[in-house]
């Protein structure tokens, strides 16, 4: 389509506060017997890289909102954060 | 005049790898009528139950459970479960019945981060749901568990539910919660009670040549509850 526009979509997937991590407090462990210090906690989390095509932006995080809702997050213990940014070029190609 | 035995479906997914001991159980040992049914499969009409197996579905990817949620099957095993017909959940089956939000709560990864397999002592909580009717309130059972995102987790407000509404079918043994589930809880139904999961896996458990038959009243329950 013309009038349609490629983006980049970064997806973050973070635990929410109350949900214990223990990978994560194994890899702060890790980080400790390393010897560095100051390092108070380690959540881990997932990130998403995404290309799409969308008419414009607004549209495009309508559909994010949705697939980050039904499956890259589950509310039960996540919370999804995401950034949208233009491709280098439009969309004009068939 | 013939009287049909109830029919169980077993639910395949890519990466299920419990199907076959569900099947056998109900089947083999059960007596009772069974077959497969694909995760692309878009009926269940003539089925009376439904079996979701243990696994690794869709190689767990992303979560345990959530790639499997999406299967054109599972539309109709919400449908089935939202007629209140029976549905069963063990292990990876819980953790996609929670994803499905036709259980409260999600399982996460065992708080020793180490895959647990053993032999778990398990306590029936409530012994009057269609599932546990052939146990008493309280009875310890030896029940085999396998995985490594076991972590039943859920907010205050859903466990008080939980309780309030007597949702807690099982719970691990004081003292041997092998994965840090909240409450000790090895598996919870629906509101309405007629979805079940649960970690441990009572098919796993159906003959003495295994080592225990305590998971055979369970099936004994279901099977009851259908006639």
């Amino acid at each position: 389509m013309e009038s349609s526009k490629n983006y980049k979509v970064t997806v973050y997937v973070t635990y929410k506060e109350s949900v214990l991590d223990p990978q994560g407090q194994a890899v702060q462990g890790a980080i400790e017997r390393m010897g560095y210090e100051g390092i108070d906690s380690v959540r881990i989390g997932k990130y998403f890289e995404i290309t799409a095509h969308a008419e414009d932006g607004k549209s495009l995080e309508e559909t994010v909102d949705a697939i980050c809702d039904k499956l890259l997050a589950n509310p039960n213990m996540e919370t999804y954060r995401y950034e949208i940014t233009h491709a280098e070029t439009d969309g004009a190609q068939a | 005049m013939s009287v049909s035995s109830p029919r169980f479906a077993v639910i395949v997914f890519p990466g299920s790898n419990c199907d076959k001991d569900l099947l056998w159980g109900i089947k083999n040992v059960a007596g009772m009528d069974a077959e497969f049914v694909r995760h692309d499969a878009t009926s269940l009409d003539g089925f009376d139950a439904v079996l979701i197996p243990g696994g690794f579905s869709y190689g767990d990817y992303l979560r345990c459970g959530a790639i499997a949620r999406f299967s054109p099957v599972m539309e109709e095993v919400r449908r089935f479960a939202e007629e209140g017909k029976p549905v069963f959940g063990t292990c990876n089956g819980f953790q996609i019945l929670c994803e499905a939000g036709l259980l409260p709560g999600v399982l996460l990864r065992n708080t020793s981060l180490r895959f647990v397999c053993e032999t778990a002592d398990v306590e029936v909580a409530n012994a009057s749901t269609r599932f546990t009717s052939e146990y008493a309130d309280g009875q310890q059972l030896r029940l085999p568990v396998a995985h490594a995102e076991g972590r039943y987790t859920v907010t205050d407000e859903e466990l008080a539910d939980l309780k309030a509404n007597g949702q807690i079918a099982f719970r691990y043994a004081k003292g041997h919660n092998p994965n840090g589930s909240v409450d000790d809880i090895a598996g919870v139904t629906n509101k309405a009670g007629n979805v079940l999961g649960m970690m441990p896996h009572p098919e796993r458990a159906v003959e003495k040549l295994l080592g225990s038959d305590d998971g055979l009243p369970f099936f004994t329950s279901l099977i009851n509850s259908l006639q």
